[in-house]
């Protein structure tokens, strides 16, 4: 299951070539970029592992893809991101963020129905990786 | 969205040969030559005129920027035209379907200090920069504090920073021996230059490495290091300049400030000069500069104590006088100055 989240996520995964001009673009709007990986990728999991601290005065897209690269050598079954912080005054947020690397295998979601009271029904979404523990849910 | 064709990005304005549309093809080039066939055909009957892509390119612009406002260095120029004829005819080459690797652009600068190392490395970024080389052109300059960390893990997150930020241009590393601490085999400097040597091998596309210091401990340097001396190529050493060098470059210096000499300033100037290069920590084109600073204090301080009117051309003129109140004519002894 491809999971959807952040920009672009709904297109085939961005080659390396792409990924370097949106990280241009993130660049030549002065956004501060930071690299995060997880391996919990619950729709509500915002807050993933940073990769070192964000970067803030790079001139070219290859520092950025170098920090990607070392990020997927150590960590090559898991979720990778990109985010784009715009610090302008009045917008202050993640301007852009897109995922460069997914493991091979994603395993998906299941959907959980709880008993309440009078009949009720709560929903929830389980991923089914988070049926492992952390380090070890992607891994064969 | 974004564009399929793989365009390096931040590639300067197009060059005469084109080489936004040569380099995606250089890429997958290998084994699949006869599919550009064609194109390189068409190329070869058209012909390429070298010089004038070079010219369109704005390189040499920069190299008779080089030529008019560096005096003296011909050795320098030299080697900087030649490596910029060779990245000139390595465009063409490509255009031709005539694959190379591409060119190993670290060099070493090697001279005493003032010689202009800094200035021409600037200059090299922006040839790089012209010729397609480098995405940014910017220069990076560090000394060894910057890179090297003060405790366990602290210097690869350090260098790798510094890095990234000079990726695209430039990175100059002043006085690169220091390192290397030989009497310290424990000492951080050593994982500074393994970190070093693997981007520059690894990164040659995206970074250029200048390194620079005095001659002699330089080739130390690269002696308890072959591995730094042999991933560079181009080792250029920086002559000192002579007497009439040192006054060209004071003349240069003044007339960007529009300062002028008088006409008994400039001999006074190339006195001052000459007893000042054989005394220690001379630093070429810095002392120049240095010493001119001192004139500028002390003709203000004479057109301030004059009471009268100054007129534009006062504001403007250097007089012997400002130049021999200089202490390299009182402290030598030999002569004391006329008006002093």
């Amino acid at each position: 299951m491809h999971v959807t989240q952040g920009t672009f996520s709904y297109l085939p995964p961005l080659t390396d070539a792409q990924i370097n001009a949106q990280v241009q673009y993130s660049l030549d709007n002065v956004w501060a970029i930071s690299v995060e990986f997880t391996d919990d990728p619950h729709p509500r999991n915002f807050l993933w592992d940073m990769w070192g601290l964000p970067m803030f005065d790079m001139r070219d897209p290859a520092a950025i893809l170098l920090e990607v690269q070392r990020c997927r050598d150590a960590y090559p079954t898991r979720y990778i991101r990109v985010n784009a912080y715009d610090r302008t005054l009045g917008r202050q947020t993640t301007a852009l963020s897109f995922i460069v690397q997914r493991p091979k295998d994603e395993k998906g979601f299941r959907l959980d129905r709880q008993e309440g009271r009078d009949r009720q029904v709560r929903y929830t979404i389980h991923p089914y990786a988070l049926d492992r523990p952390p380090g070890e849910r992607y891994e064969r | 969205m974004t564009q399929d064709s793989h365009v390096p990005f931040g590639m300067p304005r197009p060059v005469a040969l084109d080489l936004a549309e040569v380099a995606p093809e250089t890429v997958t080039r290998n084994g699949a030559l006869a599919a550009d066939e064609p194109e390189a055909a068409v190329a070869i009957a058209e012909g390429i005129n070298v010089e004038a892509a070079a010219r369109e390119s704005g390189v040499f612009e920069v190299i008779e920027d080089l030529d008019r406002e560096l005096v003296g260095l011909d050795p320098v120029k030299t080697r900087i035209r030649e490596v910029a004829a060779l990245l000139v005819v390595d465009m063409a080459r490509r255009r031709f379907g005539l694959e190379a690797e591409r060119p190993n652009l670290h060099m070493c600068f090697t001279g005493s200090p003032g010689t202009g190392k800094t200035t021409v490395a600037m200059r090299m970024a922006t040839v790089l920069h012209r010729l397609g080389y480098l995405a940014k052109g910017h220069l990076v300059a560090v000394t060894r504090d910057e890179l090297v960390g003060q405790y366990i893990g602290h210097t690869a997150p350090k260098t790798r920073e510094v890095l990234k930020r000079a990726m695209g241009g430039v990175l100059f590393i002043d006085e690169a021996y220091y390192l290397h601490r030989q009497e310290n085999d424990r000492d951080y400097g050593q994982e500074a230059i393994e970190i070093l040597l693997q981007v520059m091998e690894n990164q040659r596309n995206d970074i250029v490495v200048i390194l620079a210091g005095y001659k002699d401990r330089m080739d130390q340097f690269f002696s308890s290091n072959p591995g730094m001396g042999s991933r560079i190529a181009h080792h250029i050493d920086f002559p000192d300049y002579d007497l009439d060098e040192l006054v060209a470059i004071a003349r240069i210096m003044l007339d960007r400030q529009n300062y002028a000499f008088s006409s008994d300033a400039a001999p006074a100037f190339r006195e001052l000069m000459s007893r000042r290069m054989p005394q220690p920590r001379f630093a070429n084109a810095r002392s120049v500069r240095n010493a001119l600073e001192r004139a500028r204090l002390r003709q203000a301080n004479r057109l301030v104590s004059t009471g009268m009117l100054v007129t534009r051309d006062d504001l403007m003129r250097i007089e012997a006088e400002d130049i021999y109140k200089s202490r390299w004519f009182t402290e030598a002894g030999r002569q004391g100055s006329p008006e002093a």
